[in-house]
């Protein structure tokens, strides 16, 4: 088949004709590109070029294996080839350019190389399969949270055009019978059907040159169009996933919050062009799902709109940045293109985060965009009395410090006051289940668990507040920093070995936000009551006494869960017990939020709300067969769910237990009669 | 329009209130005072109105424990300026606290006179006497109180204010400026300023501090003994778990006729 | 000789507020404790056979003027501080009422007499008289002694039971002259009605109250199912008002409705003075809280230190229950 770069079109060789449309589809491309560099350098610095073989790592698995796009199967499968394909497309279409620009390069096309053109067809064929499978999705059976756009459609027009003109070239090359081997089984088959319809092999080259610039121009159309066009994920979200935030549950770096676009990081605000909009944050969010203002896709994707309205417009006159933030029309980003309800619905579950295939990270900007309501002053009132109490008090219940140790009144034992003994054991009780009425007794038998089990453990009394946990991610963050320089304070007098709690939102303030330089030269060791149960049973100092029987369910705390990864030692407790653990569909990673986290649990729902988060995942403990107890770890769980058992009269199906209430059943010495 | 807010600070009820040595007086030692409810609403009302009307708010309170915390963070809610009369006993009562402000407030330069001056109506120790009449009659002012709602008319020179009467009725008044105005409630609840622009305020801020130069009155009344309200003596505790605890109820209204 | 007893009467709404004969029941016994009379004073203008029925007092001492039709405390107090400084009284009972809160600030400033404010009881020792007094939002109680006369007492409503307007004779009335020559300068213009509710609170036989301890708004709810179970209605302390959880028509207390039902439950409410004020005359009162410390039990009949939601919730299933 003779080259249709050197063949010669209106006096002209083709080579000249490719280089034009090469040098066009070029400049637009280059041309966007530093656009959009040079709109995200005005963003906030953040650091993300750290700990480079992490990111490396991240990168391979994440672009090159895509395990999150997997978690839904048949679309991860049909994405996962279409990718490949592409990858392989891509490779062997810049080969081929360089070939067709550069006609002296002593070098053959792509696709004229057996191998090469073997993988391609069998990808070609395979992808069409997928686009086929992707477009019955999103015009068939489109599933929420998927748009039928002009842009997604034309899309799926440029790919389908892409292989069949592939298809097209590997065909006449059939009729010509270059294409005769094994190893383009594709085009031998399509050249005998060409064949056999009747088609005259006089025509084959025509056919071919047709193809190959329809290819060529699909192609560098495709490259042009790219970084314009909501796909112009394929180019940036391998950036997106190499630039990932390595700590998802961190927070972003102290700020007085955004309200503009500036105000964000740039990875923040790269989130727009790198999402997919695949909905998968939606689908998993407990504030979307319950009817909540917020919708997580919806966030990153008017951060796109407000990104690209702050680019200088192609022709028109420059829109300023300002005006971007403003949406375009006048409208604030914080509070009018995206509602102060929205802002305060998040629940910081981090599912959006956890399924996100491009590593988008939700949690922050929501948070970005609460300190700025928080330093404006624009507050739900309960939170606003809550951080008051906390200021105040060190607590959320506006108790009086000197009361956080009350609930011990009526123990046969004493427990040691950490500040004044050293202990091996700080238990950092937490403001639930130091003060909820309904959390006190559970508090209690902890204290006698711990005791049983020769624990030498002591407690702050009215030296411990607040961690701080639940007020960052309202926002406050110059409280949080005054709540942890008060407890930092005294936890560096006081002498322990390890910490334990039974509050996860504690849990991760300590592990993770309170710095280094406590508890000796090797920094304090944090456990989660699970954690520690699991050791002390194990070791047999606790030793089981009366076997439990029946299944129960187990609930993952998000800060525990997702936040954390502890996943195996609940389980692992709970199963010592003798009782069997069924999981819930929603388990583990995947666990469904209670509803109470990110400050949640001390706001008022808004109109709309539907089922709430704790009523949607009581009915799914409900839903498993023989199950009749609910097992949590958190004392925010226990609080959230006995609520929702009585909205949902579910309250003579379910019981509520937290995991140390049922190792008390089990560890305890058979009393005498 | 220039306005100033007296602050008071008062005992902390949060916090269990005991007994000092002496039986007539709350025990100092454990004692942590928190400024007076209705001084916060007198606050968020004299910036509403400086949101509308321009001007400047000074806040003016004794010296205290905490009160440099509580003047800082006023100045971070958008007050102009903060100054504390020092050199009050610790154990005044409000007659006394009273008369100290109402002969320190001269001595402050630049205060008065001032177009209106805001407190909270009414304080939790208002055992002896009202912080805002007090100063009012001392300082020849006119002074309504229980006020909910405040307008200004500054040509006239003029207030109008709504008081509130039992019953949820209400009152409109006219006041003359400059007056005294004892607030019960600000149009808004008073706003929460964030720690950062409160730790920013006492960077860059200052709490100006005056010695007055007249004494406290002497006290009017003898508190012979104090005591603590026994709580539950009055009341028959219902004891056991909620449901034990509704059954019995039950059976009390059932006995009444109350079913 | 000591100088007399006087309770001035809180006229107000076209009336004599019921207070006024608590305390005068009241100041009959200091009177007779002291021996000498209890006299009443009544202001205001056109208004003297509203001295009708205050017969207990031996004595009504009568001051009309125009500018004191309502009582405005400014008025109020120039007058009284004219009338004291004249006749000397050894003490003079003042109820503490919105109506006459800001009089209790005003005149013992212009008179410089000593204050003695929220007295629940008082009583005469040694010849002077003594209150008990409450104090940090009722937290406390402190029993004190006035120094120096004319004591002005703030008598908190409840000191005494009364029985209303006496039925006998009306008493001899006093006219005394006022002279008010400066212009006022704080005028009232008018009243405005509250906004009419969907129930009169005082006509009903038992409310369930909610107070900032249910937390929610959504928990008001639970009120109404046990306010229907009952056949009462819902009402609320102030914060619950003020954050819009209940219209203000369904406020309980001083600047409220002052209510006496068969049966009041208060639920998740501390028990402030200002609330107390409202309710404490109710038959029966059951109250809520998880705070064992709360002043609420010192006024209730039954206390129940527990969560006021779990149960608001498990009476009106065992309410259900007991109907049948």
């Amino acid at each position: 088949m003779p080259d249709p770069t050197t063949v010669s079109y209106f006096g002209l060789p083709g080579y000249v004709f490719l280089w034009l449309i090469a040098i066009v589809s070029f400049f637009f491309f280059v041309r966007r590109i530093a656009r959009l560099i040079r709109a995200l350098n005005r963003a906030r610095p953040e650091m993300r070029w750290d700990r480079m073989p992490r990111r490396i790592r991240t990168f391979v698995t994440n672009v090159f294996v895509q395990p999150r796009i997997f978690n839904e199967r048949t679309f991860g499968a049909a994405h996962f080839f279409i990718f490949w394909a592409f990858v392989f497309y891509a490779s062997s279409f810049f080969w081929n350019l360089i070939r067709g620009l550069f006609p002296v390069v002593p070098l053959p096309y792509a696709d004229d190389v057996p191998f090469v053109a073997f993988m391609m067809e069998i990808l070609t064929v395979i992808g069409l399969a997928g686009l086929v499978v992707m477009a019955v999705r999103r015009y068939i059976l489109t599933p929420e949270g998927l748009e039928r756009t002009f842009d997604a459609s034309l899309v799926l027009v440029l790919i389908a055009a892409l292989f069949v003109s592939f298809l097209g070239m590997e065909g006449a090359k059939g009729l010509t019978g270059e294409h005769a081997s094994a190893w383009t089984p594709a085009g031998n088959l399509l050249g005998r059907g060409l064949a056999v319809s009747g088609v005259d092999p006089e025509s084959a080259q025509p056919i071919f040159s047709a193809m190959w610039w329809l290819h060529m121009a699909t192609v560098l159309f495709f490259l042009a169009y790219l970084p314009y066009s909501k796909h112009g994920h394929l180019i940036f979200s391998p950036f997106a996933v190499f630039f990932a935030s390595l700590r998802p549950g961190s927070m972003p770096p102290p700020s007085e919050g955004a309200a503009r676009l500036e105000d964000f990081t740039w990875r923040q605000v790269f989130s727009g062009l790198a999402c997919a909009e695949c909905g998968r944050c939606d689908r998993s969010c407990p504030a979307y799902n319950s009817g909540f203002p917020l919708s997580p896709k919806d966030l990153i994707h008017e951060m796109k709109h407000a990104f690209l309205a702050s680019l200088p417009a192609e022709s028109e006159a420059r829109a300023s940045s300002d005006e971007g933030s403003r949406g375009g029309n006048g409208k604030r980003f914080v509070g009018d293109v995206i509602a102060a309800d929205a802002i305060w619905a998040c629940t910081s579950c981090l599912a959006c985060m956890d399924r996100c295939p491009v590593f988008n990270e939700h949690v922050p900007i929501l948070t970005e965009m609460r300190r700025h309501l928080v330093t404006e002053g624009e507050l739900d009132e309960r939170v606003q009395e809550v951080l008051m109490n906390m200021t105040r008090y060190g607590n959320s219940f506006g108790k009086s410090p000197r009361a956080r140790a009350r609930w011990a009144k009526g123990l046969d034992f004493k427990i040691k006051d950490a500040r004044k003994e050293p202990v091996e054991y700080l238990w950092y009780v937490g403001d639930y289940a130091s003060f909820d009425p309904r959390m006190t007794e559970i508090t209690r038998t902890t204290a006698e668990i711990f005791h049983q089990a020769g624990l030498d453990f002591g407690i702050l009394h009215e030296g411990e507040q607040n961690t701080g946990n639940d007020i960052r991610r309202v926002g406050e963050e110059g409280l949080f920093d005054l709540l942890r320089e008060k407890n930092r304070g005294v936890l560096e007098k006081a002498s322990f070995r390890r910490i334990v709690t039974t509050d996860p939102h504690t849990y991760h303030a300590l592990k993770h936000e309170y710095g280094s330089g406590l508890a000796g030269e090797n920094g304090m060791e944090v456990l989660h009551y699970t954690e520690l149960l699991d050791e002390l049973l194990h070791e047999g100092r606790l030793q089981i006494r009366n076997p439990l029987e029946g299944r129960l369910t187990y609930h993952d705390p998000c800060y525990l869960g997702r936040y954390n990864g502890v996943y195996k030692q609940p389980r692992r407790v709970l199963e010592s017990l003798g009782r069997k653990v069924v999981e819930m569909p929603r388990n583990r990673s995947n666990a469904y939020c209670c509803g109470a986290g990110g400050g949640r649990i001390w706001m008022e729902d808004v109109a709309g709300v539907t089922e709430r988060p704790a009523e949607s995942r009581v009915r799914e403990a409900a839903g498993l067969d023989g199950v009749s107890t609910l097992v949590v770890s958190c004392p925010k769980d226990l609080v959230m769910f006995q609520d929702a058992l009585k909205t949902t009269g579910l309250d003579d199906k379910l019981v509520i237990k937290d995991v140390m209430e049922l190792v008390a059943e089990a560890v305890r010495p058979i009393e005498e009669e | 329009m220039k306005i100033v807010v007296l602050l008071k600070m008062v005992p902390d009820v949060v916090e269990e209130l005991e007994l000092g040595p002496d039986g007539r007086s709350l025990d100092l030692e454990l004692l942590r005072l928190i400024i007076n409810e209705r001084d916060e609403h007198a606050l968020e009302q004299a910036l509403l109105l400086k949101e509308r009307h321009g001007g400047t708010v000074t806040v003016v309170a004794l010296d205290a424990p905490e009160i440099d915390d509580v003047l800082f963070t006023a100045l971070a809610r958008g007050v102009d300026r903060v100054v504390k009369i020092e050199g009050a006993p610790e154990t005044l009562t409000t007659h006394g606290a009273a008369s100290l402000l109402a002969g320190g407030l001269p001595d402050i330069p630049d205060l008065l006179p001032a177009d209106l001056l805001l407190t909270g109506c009414q304080a939790m120790d208002d055992l002896d006497a009202q912080t805002g009449p007090f100063l009012a009659q001392r300082l020849g002012l006119p002074y309504v109180g229980v006020i909910s709602g405040v307008e200004v008319d500054l040509e006239a020179q003029r207030a109008f204010v709504s008081k509130e009467y039992p019953g949820g009725m209400h009152g409109d008044f006219e006041v003359t400026l400059p007056a005294l105005l004892g607030i019960q409630a600000a149009a808004t609840a008073p706003r929460y300023v964030p720690v950062a622009k409160v730790r920013a305020a006492m960077q860059s801020g200052e709490v100006e501090a005056i010695s007055p130069s007249a004494q406290p009155e002497p006290p009017l009344v003898e508190v012979l003994k104090m005591m603590k309200l026994e709580a539950a003596g009055h009341a028959e505790m219902l004891e056991g778990s909620v449901e034990e605890v509704a059954g019995r109820v039950a059976e009390l209204l059932g006995e009444r006729g109350l079913l | 000789m000591a100088g007399n007893i006087w309770v001035m009467a809180e006229q107000w709404n076209g009336g004599i507020s019921e207070v006024t004969y608590e305390l005068l029941a009241l100041g009959r016994e200091l009177a007779d404790g002291l021996g000498v009379s209890l006299e009443v004073v009544l202001l205001g203008h056109e208004a003297e056979e509203l001295a009708a029925g205050l017969g207990e007092a031996d004595v009504v001492l009568y001051g009309d003027d125009p500018a004191l039709q309502e009582p405005t405390a400014e008025a109020y107090s120039r007058v009284l501080t004219a009338v004291i400084r004249e006749r000397g009284p050894h003490g003079i009972l003042i109820p503490v009422t919105n109506v006459t809160w800001d009089l209790l600030g005003l005149l013992p400033a212009e008179l410089g007499a000593p204050l003695l404010n929220f007295c629940k009881d008082v009583g005469v020792a040694d010849g002077r008289l003594e209150a008990r007094c409450l104090l940090y939002g009722g937290k406390m109680e402190a029993n004190v002694a006035a120094t120096g006369t004319p004591a002005i007492l703030g008598v908190m409503a409840g000191a005494r039971a009364a029985d209303g307007p006496a039925a006998g004779e009306a008493p001899p009335i006093e006219r005394f002259p006022v002279s008010l020559p400066e212009a006022p300068r704080t005028e009232l213009q008018r009243y405005v009605e509250a906004e009419a509710g969907d129930v009169d609170l005082t006509q009903q036989e038992v409310l369930v109250a909610v107070g900032r301890g249910i937390g929610f708004q959504d928990n008001v709810e639970l009120a109404e199912e046990l306010a229907e179970e009952l056949g009462g209605a819902v009402c609320g302390s102030r914060p619950v008002i003020d954050q819009g959880w209940l219209s203000l028509s369904r406020q309980i207390g001083k600047s409220g409705v002052i209510v006496k039902p068969r049966l009041y439950v208060a639920a998740g409410i501390s028990g402030a003075p200002e609330h107390v004020e409202g309710m404490k005359d109710s038959e029966m009162i059951i109250a809520i809280n998880t705070d064992p410390e709360a002043p609420i039990f010192s006024v209730a009949h039954y206390g129940i230190v527990e969560d006021a939601n779990d149960v608001m919730e498990a009476l009106t299933e065992a309410i259900q229950e007991a109907k049948g």
